[in-house]
């Protein structure tokens, strides 16, 4: 029983981990640097609020929450692509933006600095340990096939292909006839909406949108993206693990065997770990955050 | 060219046109580094307006009450001092990693840790010390905490090239977990997030000089603020190890060839970048509430990166983008009746894309007309 409590828990928090990092794994391989993932999390878990609370059904929340992350998803690719600007400014620049214009339209649709009224969800009622809960709930398969899906868009498509080309080589993209631009708008939208799923997932999963609910969750796919290689199913399994790690403090709260600050520096250090390359080195598309000629 | 000749000072952003005379690459120069801010002021103007009607009240009337509130009596602008005053140091920070090419997304954990360091100085320290004595303590002790932070990126780039945005974005929440971890199991006064209060050295307010600042915060760290910037332009540009960093920030490959070790400047580039952004941390700590208390950053990190950009990466341009900055953080507040807050939040992100987007727009278009006339 407690190994299916820990499997659970650990399901339900690496679930908005494996959304966002696919997307952070589509952005990036296209050669999107995927800071704005968080923001992406945050536009799209807020929509989904709007969505749900005024369509009466959670799958309005679905297709708001998708249309919220795209949205950003958008105003990134125009400044990043069309406008050539820095993809890092640009990047924290979204997830400020998530914030302030969330904050903002809370006010102005819910009249609350702090979280909308009670929306829709997916399988009712939360109840006992939550498995009932856990199996009704679409977006949890969803979330469970996300990253199969995008290993196989991305080694078995032409889309898949253009996608890798663009991101490692776009003169040469080019040069073999691929329309680059449209391939990294495609793929950048795609990773709003797929990281929007993300936040999708936790407003349907606690009933309401709270003020900067995703805390941080975008970085750690981020991490999750970086230290799974770019590689969708190593990144998986890192999502998974970070996910495993988390619920192990939370279980252990009681016997304070280590601090919970030391356990949420795991995805962060890391990452900074395989980025210096102590065991196997992690190494980025080679067009990551620049804008071809 | 000789590597010591400090009169050579690039163009902020990019080559001079060639076979300009140097008035007109002054001049262009100029239009290069100014307009892209103009644009996207207007941008978030617009933007502002856009976001105003949509909660139904007049552009005009909440524009006055935002300057009414800042710049139009004494306490409002006494906090816009008080915020541009870590906004300064932040900015600081961030654009002079920036000249040596690198970007410090770390600015948020380094003024924390910053300020921490002060503080655990502080607290260890017998009370009623002058602060004119103390001050130098404080600043060293900041740097410290800030600098080391900023070096480990620094060093983590330059020995195992690993991309200074990630790690400076993980050492983020690494460092203020730890300091949080720090704070609460040894400093921390129970049922708050904040440490004890620090006896020695607080640093004296304006109002203590000039009666009408009563009430605001600002205080005298703004001058260790204006000198840092002096400091930071000195270093840059009237100094070889300045010239140096510019060197490798506009072509690191050029200035290997030249004799200048990249590696060597990126991690004293961070580490000093890291010590500004901590300097900062006394504006709040010893300038204003006399403790360390977690959170205490709230952002400016990450604000620091549009003073810095707004600023044109020279520092007085960081000190004037700071103001900025501090106004229209500040106005929020005194809006708020009419429009709620968030909605300079929404501006400030506004202007961050507005100028990434401009700088590359305005010099393709400067440069085209250029080639035209």
């Amino acid at each position: 029983m407690a190994v299916l409590l820990f499997l659970a828990q650990t399901l339900r928090i690496a679930i908005p981990y494996l959304f966002a990092a696919a997307g952070g794994v589509v952005s990036e391989r296209a050669g999107l640097i995927g800071l704005t993932l968080e923001g992406y999390m945050l536009g799209g878990a807020f929509a989904a609020a709007l969505g749900s609370y005024y369509g009466h059904s959670a799958w309005f929340g679905v297709l708001a929450g998708v249309l919220g992350g795209a949205l950003l998803a958008v105003v990134y690719g125009v400044s990043a692509i069309r406008f050539r600007a820095d993809q890092v400014v640009v990047g924290i620049a979204i997830n400020l933006l998530a914030i302030g214009v969330t904050r903002f339209f809370l006010r102005l649709a819910f009249g609350s600095s702090s979280n909308s009224p009670r929306v829709t969800g997916f399988g009712g009622e939360q109840s006992g340990n939550g498995f009932t809960a856990l199996v009704a709930n679409p977006m949890i398969w969803l979330g469970l096939i996300v990253i199969p899906l995008v290993a196989w868009m991305l080694y078995r498509t032409p889309f898949g292909l253009r996608v890798r080309a663009v991101g490692e080589h776009p003169a040469a993209a080019t040069s073999v006839g691929v329309p680059v631009t449209r391939v990294r708008y495609t793929a950048v939208i795609l990773s709003g909406v797929l990281a929007g799923l993300g936040g999708v997932y936790l407003v349907l999963d606690q009933h309401q949108f709270t003020d900067q609910m995703t805390a941080g969750r975008g970085f750690i796919a981020l991490a999750a993206t970086i230290f799974g290689r770019w590689d969708p199913s190593r990144v998986g399994v890192a999502c998974l693990l970070f996910a495993a790690a988390e619920t192990l403090q939370i279980q252990l709260q009681g016997a304070q065997l280590v601090p919970s600050q030391f356990v949420e520096m795991i995805p962060y250090l890391l990452t900074i770990i395989a980025l210096a390359g102590v065991v196997g080195r992690a190494v980025p598309p080679a067009a990551l955050g620049r804008a071809p000629e | 060219m000789t590597m010591a000749s400090p009169e050579i000072s690039p163009a902020a952003g990019g080559a001079p046109p060639s076979g300009g005379t140097s008035r007109i690459a002054a001049r262009a120069r100029l239009e290069e580094a100014l307009l892209p801010s103009l644009v996207a002021l207007l941008v978030a103007a617009i933007v502002g307006d856009a976001l105003i009607v949509s909660f139904g009240q007049a552009p005009a009337a909440v524009f006055r009450l935002l300057l009414d509130g800042t710049w139009g009596n004494s306490y409002g602008f006494g906090q816009v001092l008080y915020k541009a005053t870590t906004l300064t140091f932040t900015g600081l920070a961030i654009a002079f990693a920036l000249r040596a090419g690198l970007f410090n997304i770390g600015a948020e954990s380094q003024l924390a840790a910053g300020g921490f360091t002060a503080a655990v100085v502080g607290l260890s320290l017998p009370p009623g010390l002058p602060w004119i004595v103390m001050l130098p303590v404080y600043v060293a002790a900041a740097a410290l905490g800030g600098g080391i932070v900023g070096g480990v990126a620094g060093e983590l780039k330059s020995r195992f090239g690993a991309h200074e945005v990630i790690t400076t974005i993980m050492l983020n929440f690494i460092v203020l977990a730890l300091l949080s971890y720090l704070t609460s199991t040894y400093l921390k006064v129970p049922e708050t997030l904040h440490t004890t209060e620090i006896r020695s050295g607080a640093v004296p307010r304006l109002a203590d000089f000039f009666e009408p600042f009563h009430g605001s915060a600002a205080n005298l760290v703004i001058v260790v603020a204006a000198l840092s910037c002096a400091t930071a332009w000195w270093y840059l540009f009237r100094t070889r190890r300045g010239f140096e960093l510019r060197a490798v920030g506009l072509q690191p490959e050029a200035a290997e060839y030249a004799g200048v070790r990249p590696g060597a400047v990126w991690t004293r580039a961070m580490a000093i970048s890291g010590a500004i952004a901590g300097v900062g941390g006394l504006n709040f700590v010893l300038g204003y509430k006399h403790y360390y208390e977690e959170g205490f950053a709230g952002g400016a990190g990450f604000l620091g990166i549009a003073v810095a950009l707004v600023g044109g990466t020279h520092p007085l341009g960081v000190a004037l983008a700071a103001l900025l900055f501090a106004t229209i953080s500040q106005g929020g507040l005194a809006v708020n009746a009419l429009v709620p807050k968030q909605f300079v939040e929404v501006l400030q992100a506004v202007v961050i894309i507005a100028v990434a987007v401009s700088v590359p727009e305005v010099r393709r278009l400067l440069r085209a007309r250029r080639r035209n006339a």
